[in-house]
């Protein structure tokens, strides 16, 4: 019994083993060794300013934990950016007259449904949550802007701002524990619990989870419903952290967690994936935006370069996929 | 429990899809521990039943008898409620998942504090692989690093694990080679052993006549004649499949 479970052992390490699950790991080492060695007069490796990539890279590091769900079960959810405005300014807009309790349902009620609303035209109108996803994008930044006529909310509820911002607790920015918060749970429900399994077993194969009684529409709203709530917590994050929420919040910010999900080791068909790896995968592009703005590239350059980091990660994770 | 009493009786089974009579009149009992081969030609119907007894695709008409129980069954999940378990031609695995989690897809067990048991999975999947002989590296290798035996075997070994009456398996060596086939063979035929019934369907004349206790054909939705396999050759299967005579 003993060399039985050796040998088992073994076999899960081997394969277990394999580039792409230590890829994320290795290139956030090797990025994180070129700024400290090219920027050591910068101040790249200073406490101050690693301390606020994480703080900086919080919200997306929330919505990376939604779409580890979402692409796991087979999805996509193209929404998320036009989640963070939307729900940013419900919250703005409420906390002035409502207080910061009702601000927070109403942020996060905004994207609680509009991943219902997603998840239901998926699950149960059967449409392609890329096509459904990339409309709901549309329309919803439709909604941000006019919501309050591009005008920039801002957000005074002391309160608020430190729950969700500036505030800290023992110490610890808040940004840091709601990251810290978020990746544990994430990470247990993902990996520990029978919902975690019917969403990979999904992704994986739907027709095989279906005759295994797994109800696949039921996973495929609650992914995208997880994952609109947890882009309307990323909205109450920056809305915290900027004191103010306005429509342009997020909008670039659906490649950063694309990337971040997919360098983190989560296919993009579905099937595995990896919370930790996410969290990793979004620090490792909060550590890339900032050494290259410290480097002094240009916006543009940076965006060709983190472009080009992009490609290597879809390229790594396919290779991996046909093996 | 009377060990001679039916574990699964058909009676009268018809099933139309829309105008198309996919099943008419089709009656058959299975006994425990008892192989029962399901033959003929592409089209017979063989598929079809298979769904009707695991409970994908409703009877038009008829009943379905479990243990002297009659049944109602709208979904497969009732179906293994009933205790039937179906190997599906394509096997039904998720492929990048593991072979523990794969043995226990849509009925893991969970722990005291609600999460995944995969101490148990684990532990109960190395016990049957090793009982039903599957040669398998482990429990937790991934479903697509094994071969297509092995895949075989774990959804044989899955279906083995939850059947406690009836096991279906619908063409469960079409995709493999000799030895896998042998080996898959060899599995089958140690179920009997766990007094399950069995149906099973297959193309090739050989291997029914190899495993199966008695032999149904079907051709065009009509139930031919059943046979004991050992008072029954061949040539006389041959023409009831085709409706020609030999010689
Ligand atoms: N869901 C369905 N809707 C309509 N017709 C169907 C459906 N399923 C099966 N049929 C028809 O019922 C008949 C029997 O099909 P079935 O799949 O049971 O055949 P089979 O005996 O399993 O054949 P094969 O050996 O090729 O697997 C065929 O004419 C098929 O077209
Ligand atoms: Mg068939």
């Amino acid at each position: 019994m003993t060399s039985a479970n050796t040998g088992t052992e073994m076999g899960s390490f081997a394969s277990r083993f394999n580039l792409q699950q230590y890829v994320v790991y290795l290139g956030f080492l090797a990025i994180f060794l070129f700024f400290a060695f090219m920027l050591r007069d910068s101040g790249f490796l200073t406490v101050r300013n690693l301390s606020n990539i994480v703080l900086q890279t919080a919200p997306v590091t929330i919505m990376a934990i939604g779409l580890v769900f979402v692409m796991s079960a087979g999805e996509i959810d193209l929404s998320i950016g036009s989640i963070v405005a939307v729900s940013a300014l419900a919250a703005a807009v409420t906390i002035a007259s409502y207080g910061m309790a009702a601000g927070i349902v109403a942020g996060l009620g905004a994207g609680i449904l509009i991943g219902l609303i997603n998840g239901a035209l998926v699950a149960y109108v059967r449409l392609p949550s890329f096509l459904v996803t990339l409309a709901t994008m549309g329309l919803f930044a439709g909604v941000s802007r006019s919501m309050t006529d591009l005008r920039s909310i801002s957000v005074t509820n002391e309160a608020f701002t430190g729950f969700f911002g500036s505030g800290s607790l023992l110490g610890v920015p808040s940004l840091i524990w709601w990251t810290v918060i978020a990746i544990t749970i994430g990470h247990l429900v993902y990996r520990e619990t029978r919902f975690g399994a019917h969403v990979l077993a999904t992704g994986d194969n739907a027709r095989a989870a279906s005759v295994s009684g797994i109800s696949v529409p039921k996973i495929r709203l609650a992914v995208l419903t997880i994952s609109g709530g947890l882009a309307g917590l990323a909205g109450l994050l920056y809305a915290g952290r900027l004191q103010a929420a306005k429509y342009t919040l997020g909008e670039t910010d659906l490649m950063t967690v694309i990337a971040a999900v997919i360098v983190g080791g989560t296919l993009l068909n579905g099937g595995k994936g990896s919370i930790v790896g996410a969290l990793v995968g979004s620090l490792m592009m909060g550590m890339l935006n900032n050494g290259l703005i410290l480097m002094g590239l240009s916006v543009s350059d940076q965006m060709i370069v983190r472009g080009l980091i992009i490609l290597t990660a879809v390229a790594v994770s396919l290779r991996d996929k046909s093996r | 429990m009377n060990p001679s009493a039916p574990i699964l009786q058909l009676q009268d089974i018809r099933k139309h899809f829309g105008g198309l009579t996919a099943i008419e009149n089709f009656s058959l009992e299975v006994f425990p521990g008892e192989i029962v081969a399901l033959v003929g030609d592409n089209g017979a119907g063989k598929s079809t039943l298979v769904k009707i007894i695991s409970g994908v695709h409703p009877p038009s008409s008829g009943t379905i008898t479990i243990e002297g129980k009659p049944v109602t069954m709208s979904n497969a999940t009732m179906g293994r409620a009933h205790g039937i378990e179906v190997v599906y031609q394509d096997l039904a695995l998720a492929d990048q998942q593991t072979v523990y989690m794969n043995m226990f897809l849509g009925r893991e067990p969970l722990n005291r504090i609600g999460l995944l048991d995969r101490r148990r999975m684990i532990a109960e999947t190395e016990k049957l692989v090793k009982e039903l002989d599957v040669r398998i590296p482990s429990a937790h290798a991934t479903i697509r690093d094994l071969s297509g035996g092995q895949r075989q075997g774990v959804a044989i070994a899955r279906a083995t694990h939850w059947a406690s009456k009836l096991i279906l398996l619908d063409e469960p060596t079409a995709a493999l080679g000799v030895a896998e086939t042998a080996r898959v063979e060899t599995i089958v035929q140690s179920l009997k052993q766990r007094n399950v019934g069995i149906l099973i369907i297959s193309h090739s004349l050989d291997q029914v006549f190899k495993l199966s206790d008695r032999i149904c054909v079907l051709r065009r939705g009509k139930q031919i004649g059943v046979r004991e396999t050992r008072k029954t050759d061949k040539n006389e299967i041959i023409a009831m499949i085709t409706g020609l005579q030999q010689q």
